[in-house]
């Protein structure tokens, strides 16, 4: 499987390199991308990983909003390059308005990193296509701010879309509709809570996030390319 | 009399201590001076109540690239990949601002790994507390752990294991010792300030008044009524700087810009600067006006000890300065030069053009003064006997199911999933394990690491105590199949100038020796803290000893959970029924621990940890778990509860309480595919280690021949009884 991979490494981004190594495994081409840059190398699809983007200082993804990378990220998903945020990067995207809603404190009021299980809610999205429906994955979490919110009537739309990717079969943090993760509704961009990026080797007890990776390595030669 | 006579003590320097700096400068000190001397002959600093006895420990190895005295210790681990790791201990900022207090001990000793030019790529944390329930404990517990968590989660290191115990002697004086494990990037870096005329550059955060005098103040003395006045002593952590620093320096080490390199921690500017300077026969001029400050108005003394966090000193040639600050500026990093390396052999301060301190290197580090402390043995040591036994327990059954609850064997879930523990892809055992398994990145060489200290052992009998603390953390390394090499401790105590304290302390460190000659895995390097007590009570004198196992190939690692119904259980090792002094037993009924710990043979010990070696490399085990806290029957549970899966085993003979819960050390319960039982037997009878078929792994319950417990029961009592000790009292 190829695709070439941009990797937006934030000061605080701290799993640009677990990202590399998962999606290299996987026969991706890969490349950090510093926050500073103001347009992307030559890239099919661009990861926000996780971590503390700017120390996360304010609110997460407050800051990295503004970091200059991200308007060469908005101009790639409007041109229908694929986009994705896991954890910390989902809430940037959210901050960016790249994705509805936002990502507020766990309900428990801890930090929880832990395996958790998830199902596939729709799988026509290019982040799932090797799922069938239904599906259930084990990923883990590892995050403070994970609780996804957004109005009723975002939410309305969010549902009718058929954006609600993932769902916890077991909700840990409070979640609006056990919102694990979503896309825009255009369906590249792709912001979840879980790390895909941790569950990937036979060695860390599960491949599943190979599942979701895959799907969107394997989505990107039947996509329409985005100027580059 | 000179304005020294009185400031001195305020400073916490004796009379003695004063007399000594006279001779060191051939005259009064100056105050700047006087404030120097202060924190770098501090008992945390200068180790002066220590460093005579801990000369005795086994620093040689084969393993061994840098041993005690520099930032940390590193270890070889596999031809060409070499890890450096050490502990710290934060216990008095802990207390006094547990949040703050922990995470920064997280930061300092990342950094500490990191001047070795190594990676951080694992955190332990070794954390006592009271017991829950009472007085500031649980805040203490939610605030250490907050502490960790947010300053290890943000920097992207792991925390991979660890230990939470509680015990009254801790409950006005936490232990938060922590360890960290990196790897040496792309090559060794030293902290020694070679070549006069070298620029001292000062990366990192600016300079506040934070942390003035947390060396001295804090760590090197008891705790009295106003220890919450002591909290602007207290540093205050920013893990997206040190974050910053980590990738910068990392940055700067594999483009070899630096010459020299050394984290700045307990002591400020001071440490590094006489540290060294002294190691490399230099001297220094370091103007504090050019140090980046926070806040206005600091005074030179402040600058110079001021512990601020996130911060290194580089020693770089004139010729790559620039490319130095221009790495610096682009991760929006502070870096300046604040001085030079000279040759004079002494460290002079400078501010408003004006020399406010002038003092020999070394009269600040190797020839600071150093103490022999009056030791008593103390009137408890003599009435050690055999254990008195504790009752027998009325109902096995409640009282196994009592035990799961107990704050020293429930499940620290609660703890460790607020920690990152599988950041960096590493992990390939983490919290629950004997000893966390970590594959170093973009390598398939894994270590195994782990960190012990029973300190109630070490109440009763702190030689045995300490033998059985290194034991204990050898034999959880060889159960997952790695084999010892390397040891790093944290020496936590009461008052040295107590004889009694000072006693316990030397024959822990004998005990240490012994233990680790028996093991052939040397010392690294450590930390000594002193003065844990509150109003005169002394904690247990608790050496917390981490141990580095080395794995010859991932696929020989043993994990503790039961794999497969019909495997065969085997008790290896041999019981004592008279191994019950200071046990979980025995704290269940109550009371401060007595009798006497548990018998160790080294020897033994050590037959057992080569036997696990081998079979393990041999494929021959399914899973191994150490029996320790609770014994047989709580190490059985444990398998049980890890592997998700039932057994049935027949007690060996004896009474079945004192089987169950005697904590003899060298043992491991293990389990084996059954055609391999025969050879497994064998290969223990080749070590001379004891082994004995016990039973089955499957069902749906604990089966233990004299009571049985459904798993699932058992298991939701382990699980949950930690957050609930918790809970129920905080509400």
């Amino acid at each position: 499987m190829s695709g070439r991979v941009g990797i937006v490494v934030f000061p605080g981004s701290n799993c640009e390199r677990d990202c590399r190594r998962a999606l290299e495994s996987l026969g991706a081409q890969t490349t950090f991308v510093w926050h500073k840059e103001v347009a992307l190398p030559d890239v099919d699809i661009v990861v926000l990983p996780g971590g503390f983007a700017h120390g996360d200082y304010l609110r997460t993804g407050a800051i990295a909003r503004f970091s200059p990378v991200m308007s060469a990220v908005r101009d790639h998903a409007d041109a229908g390059g694929l986009v994705i945020g896991i954890c910390n990067g989902f809430q940037i995207l959210c901050e960016a308005g790249l994705l509805p809603g936002a990502l507020r404190k766990n309900s428990g009021l801890k930090f929880i990193c832990r395996w958790v299980g998830l199902s596939v809610d729709n799988n026509q999205s290019p982040f799932t296509a090797r799922a069938i429906p239904g599906q259930r994955l084990r990923i883990p979490i590892n995050h403070f701010e994970g609780s996804w919110h957004c109005d009723s009537d975002e939410l309305e739309r969010v549902r009718a879309n058929g954006q609600v990717v993932l769902r916890y079969t077991a909700n840990p943090n409070g979640a609006l509709d056990d919102v694990a993760g979503l896309t825009n509704a255009r369906g590249n961009v792709f912001g979840l809570m879980p790390h895909p990026e941790r569950a990937c080797e036979p060695s860390s007890g599960s491949q599943d996030g190979a599942v979701i990776l895959e799907s969107m390595l394997e989505s990107v030669p039947t996509r329409e390319h985005a100027h580059l | 009399m000179s304005l020294a006579s009185t400031l001195h003590r305020e400073l916490g320097l004796t009379d003695d201590e004063l007399t000594a700096i006279r001779q060191r400068l051939g005259r009064d000190p100056a105050f700047t001076e006087l404030a120097v001397f202060s924190v770098m002959w501090s008992e945390h600093c200068s180790y002066k109540s220590s460093r005579l006895h801990l000369a005795n420990l086994p620093t040689q190895g084969e393993n061994v690239v840098v041993g005690p005295g520099e930032g940390a210790g590193v270890v070889e681990v596999a031809p060409g990949v070499r890890v450096a790791w050490k502990i710290e201990s934060h216990n008095h900022p802990s207390f006094v601002e547990p949040v703050n207090g922990a995470a920064t001990g997280v930061g300092g000793i990342v950094r500490d790994i990191l001047s070795m030019g190594a990676r951080p790529i694992a955190l332990m944390d070794s954390l006592r507390f009271g017991l829950p329930g009472r007085g500031r404990t649980d805040f203490l517990v939610e605030g250490v752990v907050d502490g960790i968590s947010s300053y290890g989660n943000a920097i992207g290191v792991p925390t991979v294991g660890g230990e939470t115990i509680f015990d009254e002697c801790y409950a006005h004086n936490p232990l938060v010792n922590v360890v960290c494990l990196g790897v040496v990037e792309h090559s060794l870096q030293h902290g020694r300030a070679e070549g006069p005329g070298n620029a001292l550059v000062l990366i990192g955060s600016s300079t506040g008044r934070d942390g003035i005098g947390g060396a001295s103040v804090l760590a090197s003395s008891g705790f009295d009524a106003e220890a919450a006045d002591k909290r602007p002593s207290v540093q205050v952590g920013d893990p997206f700087a040190e974050k910053l620093v980590i990738e910068a320096c990392l940055e700067l080490i594999r483009a070899d810009l630096l010459a020299g390199f050394q984290d700045l921690g307990a002591g400020g500017i001071c440490c590094p600067a006489s540290e060294m300077t002294s190691k490399a026969g230099t001297g220094a001029v370091v103007d504090v006006d050019r140090v980046p400050r926070r806040e206005p108005g600091m005074a030179p003394f402040e600058v110079m000890i001021s512990e601020s966090q996130e911060r290194m000193l580089a020693v770089v040639e004139p010729s790559k300065l620039d490319a130095v600050l221009a790495v610096c500026r682009r991760w929006d990093l502070g870096a300046e030069v604040i001085g030079e390396v000279t040759a004079s052999g002494r460290l002079q301060v400078v501010s408003g053009g004006e020399v406010v301190a002038d003092i020999p290197s070394t009269a600040l580090t190797d020839d600071a003064p150093f103490l022999d402390r009056p030791r008593r043995r103390p009137e408890l040591a003599d009435e050690l006997g055999p254990a008195p036994a504790p009752e027998p327990p009325a109902d096995l059954e409640a009282a196994f199911l009592a035990m799961l609850s107990l704050p020293g064997i429930a499940s620290r879930r609660w703890v460790w999933e607020q920690y990152d523990h599988m950041i960096g892809l590493g992990t390939l055992q983490g919290p629950g394990a004997d000893a966390a398994v970590i594959r170093l990145p973009d390598s398939e060489v894994a270590v195994a690491i782990t960190v012990d200290g029973p300190g109630r052992f070490c109440r009763l009998d702190p030689y045995e105590g300490a033998c059985l603390a290194v034991a204990e953390a050898a034999r959880n390394v060889a159960c997952t199949g790695a084999r010892p090499v390397a040891v790093t401790n944290c020496l936590n105590f009461g008052n040295p100038e107590e004889p009694e304290v000072m006693w316990a302390f030397t024959e822990v460190v004998r005990g240490i020796a012994d233990a680790c000659s028996a093991f052939g895995a040397p010392v690294t390097g450590g930390n000594v803290s002193f003065y844990n007590e509150t109003e005169g009570r002394p904690i247990h004198p608790t050496p917390v000893i981490g141990m580095l196992g080395v794995l010859d190939s991932v696929e020989a690692q043993v994990g503790i959970g039961f794999r497969a119904e019909g495997d065969a259980i085997l008790l290896v090792g041999a019981t004592d029924e008279l191994d019950l002094g200071g046990s979980e037993l025995a704290a269940l009924g109550g009371g401060a621990p007595s009798g006497r710990p548990p018998r160790l043979d080294l020897a033994v010990e050590r037959n057992l940890h080569l036997l696990l070696g081998r079979v393990s490399a041999e494929h021959l085990l399914r899973s191994a778990h150490d029996l320790s806290s609770g014994g047989l029957a709580v190490a059985l549970a444990e398998a049980a509860f890890a592997g998700h899966l039932g057994f049935s085993v027949e007690l060996p003979p004896g009474e079945a309480w004192r089987v169950l819960f005697s904590e003899s050390p060298s043992r491991a319960v293990v389990s084996c595919a059954r055609p391999d039982v025969a050879q497994l037997t064998l290969a223990a009878r080749d070590h001379g280690v004891p082994i004995r078929l016990l039973g089955a792994v499957g069902g749906e319950s604990l089966e233990f021949g004299a009571f049985g417990v459904s798993l699932e029961r058992a298991l939701s009592r382990w699980d949950s009884a930690f957050a609930e000790s918790l809970s129920s009292k905080v509400g």
